[in-house]
């Protein structure tokens, strides 16, 4: 065991019971499953990408990249950081990447093979066979952990807020930040991914003004409680920084219990990074052993876990603060025997500490390799500038520090660019893009006192900027750390092993080496080659490595070689949480109609109509198929009567003394001389001549006018003239209002329709004298109702819209009198077949967004003499210049039985049935139509019009057959019957 | 998700709006006067702009107005339109 | 040019890797130039290579302002299909899938091209129709597409569960078997090495900031390394065509705009084919050979250059995903970013000549990666003759004067 016998912020009342592959152990709460496992010694913690070689834990954060487990309890779930995932009651957890075990793992038989994997070995080999082939074995091997096998049952919300200022970070800076403003009186968001405020305070034992750093925290935190325009998250992880100051952060574990995690839209007038700086490890051979430790993480296991992670150390560092956490490790009974210091001349703080721990520093020298499979055994140190000092020192753990990298992520997904600090030896935030700011250790300022300073400062420049008064504050604090001395080191070494610079990824220096010497010049080339960069951590650990190293051998500054680009997200977030609340029926809620629920009731098979609606497909009575129902509908319509449902059709008021000059610009055809009382269809189309919509319009009154329109249409129709209304003729006189949802629209159709109507209490006088493409308003059963004969089924036909609400009043009505007359309900796909029986145009299938009105054998209602409407210019064109075009035509199969697809292609009779390029246009709705009782199809043709009496053949994944070309009209070619 | 400021609603999320394009893609007060070319460049073509870009918002999901901003297509830096477009 | 093969892997593991030769070269610009192909992704560095492997010509230059591959070659979801609704474009897409599995070899390059299958879902019969006549005008041209019944999903797709509540439930699917995944950055490295071993020079680092002129006719490009005489300018410059266009006095039919994809953890194999979600926004996802979920959408609905999208395309996009695999719940996103698209008027590709001579334009259309050696077959033969390759006559500029247009995508349902 390897916890100590007191220290650290866990309970140690709290025994909490966990297993680690297949094996029991227990921890206190308060522990992470990472602290938990190296108290109880296990340093093996999974395997790598590549190589499978053993590694332990290098971190205590997120930005830990050996240490992913698969969870196993509490749903499956692949790549778990240990270092971030507190330990609960039954956790059981796996190592993942590794077979059968992590101690012994096959796998690592790549290790052997090392020499033939170098960086993009992929590229170069694997051809003689299809890829297929050698991917099968590939895939099986990569991947790290396993997607969960059963559904997600935990909930998850998303919600917006709105703030002045965004403080992101917990830590000295963040807090500090967020005390200033508030003072200010604006309101302020204070979010922070640990489950305590603090930030690095919690894993260190700073001092601030002679107290412990965090009672300067547990003070501040509660002077932030008393404040009203003060709001605090913990476990919320700001994960992407976004256009227009939007930062989308995840809470894990809200409050309410019934919720797995909450997507946070944050929307600031001004966001304050201070998310802090991670530790970086240095380059040497095999610093990826168990046991190589990240130095503050070490520090931080003791001071926050109470967990001794080795007993004796060597400590290999470029920088002053490495030192400062050697009397942690001290006074927790860790042995340091050597510090191995790269820089030739150590700075005295840091001298000073060494001296007064009685800890010797070798200067100049760097940690050539390190010995030991699953754990270390010791380690080789020579000077850098030859063997002088080649010694071997033994020891359980290498703690290294390689200097800080600010997390500059956020800044960097806001549009800025990092910038490099030659001081420092890193990247910091770069001009800001947005409005924001970086502070503390993000910002390149390491020291605590200088993020409380940087905080304060920040704070009360916020606060003054967004109009608030400041008052004021000291912003002096005294505390213990000594100033930050740092070197850059990316020399090479003996080449002893390997020299990691991306762990997970098994990238090493010499992988690096290769892709330049490949002539991988830019970075962005060099991460896509090697991979480095590109594990789960997004390099937050390894990427200033990459660019040392790329710099250092290419002979260039660490400005020109540069960053990759940092995408969003920081850390990675659950789908599920993304995706909120809007799974099954909310994911696009459909829409309905008063009769929608009747319709389900009754057995309607439903499909989508367009526009997010649901209607019925048809209505099968029990036993019948799908064509029977379809049969016995469309027969109902030809010879009794039929009722569908007909609101969700577009329906536009529009007002106004200029709607016929609106009309006549929109339509292709005239409506200068509507009389009141009777409609016209319309034909409408886009600016490039295609069929946009058809409908018919009504004139109510002088100056009011109904439209109608599609279904699917309706949106794209109300915002075609709206545009034009309110951008190209803003002179036009005209009120438009989508009534759409205010109506609903009830029709009843078939020689019998009138019989059914009067029965309901229909006035027969009116309904005998009322013409096709009348409108007249009235009522029934004391229902006010707007009565309209138009025909989509070519039979006679009435429409009656009423008031919304009373619209299944009204259905049900209809039923009752329909009754003796057998009134059938009938559904989308019969109507299909009315609409091919007629021949009637549809602007969304037919028109196929390159049918043209002519094309679609409707030059009956373009009126080329208006001096212009929308589509015009386009039509004019395509008769001057446009060339042979596809029209559509009816087409009447050989066999009166055959079953044709929509969508089958049209080629020669005496073509071949497949392979054969000579096409000639395809099916766009095929049916049996039972009145006909022969299977009917419309299609484009090319140059059909002029091709009627041809034969062709109908070419189908589901057979061919021989057809005669025809007009595209089936039935009652004069409209007699609608017009009865 | 940028914000588009409605000049009837305020600053709103994009979800509320449709793009309608460059405002300087202006409809031909003579349609049957301009030549094939003219009318296929109209339809068609668009500069594109790398930069700012004065262009149309429909605030559909809202209150229908269609308005003016000026937008960089590099920065998402949006203005609204200083001055009355030609 | 070394040939690579596991001998010449192993050969250089007994010398540490130390004796690889350089990919491609870095030359200075040449004064003066056969042909100038701006733009280094797929569609320019395989143009030289065509231009150098089937017409001989070799006097090239691709001159590119960043990395080679920088742009939509590096940002794409791999993904390779011919599933289209015309005549125009169901041809050109095969001729890509056939170049593309014969690559690798040619190029003596693993492009990794590994045949998945494509499902598109199918969730109303609006949708069916236009599979149905996708399916139809692919078998004419010998694509095959056939339809799967939801048995056959779930059989060849183990983890696909599609919870039962769903707002538009599964009736089927479409397959093509052809569809593949392709290792992207290898296809820009590959054609690079090849075309650099032919002699044609690749120029990094090299902006063009001005086509030359004279009476109508192209004589060289302006560049930050000077200027670069060329008798022919091709353009491939994926999200900057109008921008580059512009230098030559031209408009061109399309909108920039981003087009964003993004990435899972990695996770073992669960998913072999490509999946499409149509019906909800067009979602489609497959797994990576490196076990990430790669996922994509449509385009974001306006112009912009920035590289980046809105976080709610991805928000939709997830919902649609859990429709099908709840599962997927508990899986992270682990990386989110854009390409740029020059999406024309119709969707499909532009190969053409211009209105200055010896300039000619590839401007990709919906997604250029699944097109480019097709593309950069055709756009080769166009520059190397001055007239169109047969697959592509109907795909120049031409058709956006007579009105011709070779229209993709969805059509919907309007009443």
């Amino acid at each position: 065991m390897s916890r100590l016998s007191s220290g650290g912020a866990i309970d140690r009342r709290q025994v909490i019971n966990f297993r680690f592959n297949g094996t029991s152990y227990t921890g206190f709460k308060g522990d992470t499953l990472a602290s938990a496992l190296l108290a109880n010694g296990v340093r093996v913690v999974g395997r790598s990408f590549k190589y499978h070689r053993p590694r332990g834990v290098v971190s205590c954060g997120i930005e830990e990249t050996n240490a992913l487990v698969q969870l196993r309890s509490d749903l499956d779930q692949p790549n778990i950081r240990a270092t971030v995932l507190p330990l609960v009651e039954g956790l059981e957890a796996e190592s993942i990447n590794c077979w059968p075990s992590v101690n012994f793992d096959v796998g690592a038989i790549n290790g052997w093979l090392a020499p033939l994997f170098p960086a993009g070995f992929y590229y170069k080999t694997f051809m003689a066979k299809p890829w297929d082939f050698y991917s099968r074995f590939i895939r099986r091997v990569a991947g790290l952990g396993q997607v969960p096998k059963v559904a997600d049952t935990n909930s998850y919300e998303r919600v917006h807020h709105h703030v002045d200022v965004l403080v992101i970070g917990a830590g000295p800076a963040g807090l500090s930040t967020t005390l200033a403003v508030a003072r200010t009186g604006a309101r302020v968001l204070l979010i922070d991914d640990q489950s305590d405020p603090g930030g690095d305070l919690l894993f260190d034992t700073a001092i601030i003004d002679q107290k412990p750093a965090l009672e300067w925290v547990k003070e501040s935190i509660e002077t932030l409680a008393q404040l009203d325009n003060v709001s605090r998250l913990q476990n919320t992880i700001a994960t992407g920084y976004y256009d227009h100051n939007l930062v989308i952060a995840v809470q894990t574990s809200p409050d309410e219990s019934w919720i797995r995690e909450r997507l946070w839209h944050i929307r600031a007038k001004q966001v304050v990074v201070a998310t802090g700086a991670v530790e970086r490890p240095m380059v040497f051979a095999n610093n990826d052993r168990p046991g190589v430790m990240l130095c503050a993480s070490v520090a931080g296991y003791i001071t926050r876990f109470g967990v001794q992670p080795g007993k004796r150390c060597v400590l290999f560092t470029n920088n002053s603060r490495a030192y400062e956490y050697l009397s942690v490790l001290q006074e927790a009974g860790i042995k340091v025997v050597e510090i191995v210091d790269c820089r030739e001349s150590v700075d005295d703080d840091s001298l000073k500490i060494a001296q007064l721990l009685n800890i010797p520093v070798v200067a100049g020298s760097h940690v050539v390799n390190v010995s030991g499979k699953k754990m270390v055994r010791s380690v080789t140190v020579r000077s850098i500038n030859g063997d002088a000092n080649l010694h071997t020192v033994s020891c359980d753990l290498v703690c290294h520090s390689g200097g800080w990298n600010p997390l500059v992520h956020l800044q960097s997904h806001s549009g800025a660019k990092p910038v490099y600090d030659s001081e420092n030896v890193t990247f910091i935030p770069g001009k800001p893009i947005q409005s924001e700011r970086s502070v503390g250790a993000s910002n390149g300022r390491f020291l605590l006192s200088q993020c409380i300073t940087d905080g304060l400062e920040t704070g009360q420049k916020i606060g003054v900027e967004l109009g608030y008064e400041f008052p004021e504050i000291s912003f002096e604090k005294q505390t213990n750390d000594v100033n930050y001395a740092v070197e850059g080191f990316w020399a090479e070494d003996d080449n002893t092993g390997k020299a990691f610079v991306d762990y997970q990824n098994d990238v090493t220096r010499a992988d690096l080496a290769l892709a330049m010497r490949e002539n991988f010049q830019s970075i962005e080339h060099i991460k896509r080659y090697t991979t480095a960069g590109m594990a789960t951590d997004q390099g937050k650990m390894g990427n200033p490595n990459v660019i040392g190293i790329v710099a250092q051998m290419s002979g260039t500054s660490m400005t020109a070689t540069g960053t990759t680009t940092y995408r969003p997200p920081f850390q990675p977030v659950s789908f599920g949480v993304i995706g909120g609340m809007e799974r099954g029926a909310l994911i696009i809620p459909a829409r309905t109609t008063p009769i929608t629920e009747w319709n389900i009731s009754h057995g309607a098979a439903m499909n989508e109509a367009g526009a997010n609606f649901r209607r019925p497909f048809y209505y099968p009575k029990s036993g019948e198929s799908m064509q029977d129902a379809m049969n016995r509908e469309a027969l109902a319509t030809r010879n009794g009567c039929a009722i569908y449902d007909a609101t969700p059709l577009g329906k536009f008021e529009l007002h106004g003394e200029d709607v016929p000059e609106l009309l006549n610009r929109v339509y292709t055809n005239s409506f200068s001389d509507l009389p009141i009382g009777q409609g016209r269809f319309g034909l409408m189309l886009r600016e490039d001549g295609r069929l946009m919509d058809d409908g018919v319009t009504f004139r109510i009154d002088d100056n009011h006018y109904l439209m109608s329109c599609g279904t699917g249409a309706a949106p794209v129709v109300l915002g075609h003239m709206e545009r034009l209304l309110q951008t190209e003729w803003q002179d036009l006189k005209v009120y438009l209002i989508n009534v759409s949802a205010g109506w609903a629209n009830v029709c009843v159709c078939g020689p019998l329709a009138r019989e059914v109507l009067s029965g309901a209490g229909m006035d027969r006088e009116l309904l005998d004298s009322m013409k096709f493409m009348q409108i007249k308003t009235t009522k029934v059963a004391g229902f006010d109702v707007r009565v309209a004969r138009v025909s989509y089924t070519g039979e006679l036909s009435f429409e009656i819209n009423v008031r919304r609400r009373d619209g299944l009043q009204l259905w049900e009505l209809f039923m009752q009198a329909g009754k003796q007359h057998d009134i059938t309900p009938i559904g989308s796909e019969t109507s299909g077949v009315l609409r091919i029986e007629k021949g009637f145009v549809s602007p969304g299938i037919e028109g196929d967004n390159i049918t043209n009105p002519y094309d679609a054998g409707l030059g009956w209602v373009i009126d080329m003499n208006k001096p212009d409407f929308i589509g015009k210019r386009s039509l004019q064109r395509d008769l001057n210049i446009g060339g042979e075009r596809q029209h559509v035509v009816g087409l009447l199969p050989d066999d009166h039985n055959a079953k044709i697809a929509d969508g089958s292609a049209l080629v020669p009779v005496q073509a071949p049935t497949s392979g054969n390029p000579e096409f000639q246009g395809h099916v766009t709705a095929a049916c049996y139509s039972p009145t006909l009782e022969r299977t009917i199809a419309l299609a484009l043709l090319k140059n059909g019009k002029n091709r009627h009496g041809e034969n062709i053949r109908i070419s189908g994944l589901e057979g061919s057959f021989t057809a005669t070309v025809t007009k595209p009209v089936f039935y009652d070619p004069r409209g007699e019957k609608m017009r009865a | 998700m940028l914000l588009i400021p409605c000049p009837w609603c305020g600053q709103r999320n994009e979800d509320e709006f449709m793009c309608g394009g460059e405002s300087a893609r202006v409809r031909p007060d003579d349609p049957a006067s301009t030549t094939d070319a003219q009318w296929s460049d109209y339809l068609y073509n668009s500069t594109n702009h790398k930069g700012v870009v004065r262009e149309w918002w429909w605030h559909v999901n809202g209150c229908t107005k269609w308005f003016v901003i000026d937008r960089d297509t590099v920065t998402h830096a949006i203005q609204p339109a200083s001055e009355e477009i030609s | 040019m070394s040939h690579f093969s596991i001998f010449s892997l192993a050969r250089n593991a007994l010398t540490g890797h130390k004796n690889w030769e350089k990919m491609w070269r870095s030359p200075d610009p040449k004064k003066e130039y056969d042909v100038v192909i701006i733009g280094g992704g797929g569609h320019g560095l395989g143009a030289a290579y065509y231009l150098a492997k089937d017409h001989g010509i070799t006097n090239v230059a691709v001159v590119e302002k960043g990395w080679l591959g920088g742009g939509n070659t590096g940002r794409n979801t791999m993904t390779v299909r011919s599933n289209f609704l015309r005549e125009d474009s169901v041809p050109f897409h095969e001729l890509s899938i056939d170049l593309y599995h014969q690559l690798s070899k040619d190029l003596n390059y693993n492009l990794m091209v590994s045949k998945r299958g494509m499902i598109t879902f199918i969730q109303s019969s609006a949708v069916n129709r236009i599979a149905m006549q996708m399916a139809n005008t692919m078998h004419i041209y010998g694509a095959e597409y056939r339809m799967l019944s939801l048995p056959e999903i779930k059989q060849r797709v183990p983890i696909f569960s599609p919870s039962e509540n769903m707002r538009l439930p599964i009736l089927g699917g479409v397959y093509q078997p052809r569809a593949s995944m392709v290792r992207h950055d290898a296809v820009a490295w590959g054609f690079a090495r090849g075309a650099d071993s032919r002699g044609v020079d690749i120029i990094q680092n090299c902006e063009v900031s001005g086509i030359r002129r004279e009476s109508g006719a192209v004589t060289g490009v302006e560049t930050n390394r000077g200027f670069i005489k060329a008798k022919k300018v091709g353009m491939a410059v994926a999200g900057h065509g109008s921008v580059v266009a512009n230098m030559a006095g031209l408009r061109l039919p399309i909108v920039t705009q981003p087009l964003q994809a993004w990435v899972s953890e990695p996770i073992k194999p669960v998913l072999n084919e490509i999946v499409v979600i149509r019906s909800y926004y067009g979602t489609y996802l497959m797994q990576s050979d490196k076990g990430e979920i790669v996922i994509g959408q449509g385009c974001d609905p306006y112009a912009s250059y920035a590289q980046r999208g809105t976080f709610s395309i991805i928000e939709d996009a997830t919902n649609a995903m859990l429709e099908v695999f709840p599962s997927f719940s508990r899986l992270k996103l682990l990386r989110h970013w854009a390409g740029m698209l020059d999406m024309p008027f119709d969707g499909s590709p532009i190969i053409s000549k211009t209105d200055v001579d010896g300039f000619y334009v590839d401007v990709a259309g919906s997604g250029g990666f699944k097109t480019t050696p097709a593309a950069a077959k055709t756009f080769a033969h166009l520059i190397a003759r001055n007239e169109s390759h047969p697959l592509t006559e109907n795909l120049g500029l031409s058709r956006f004067q007579n009105g011709r247009l070779v229209q993709e995508g969805g059509v919907s349902a309007n009443r």
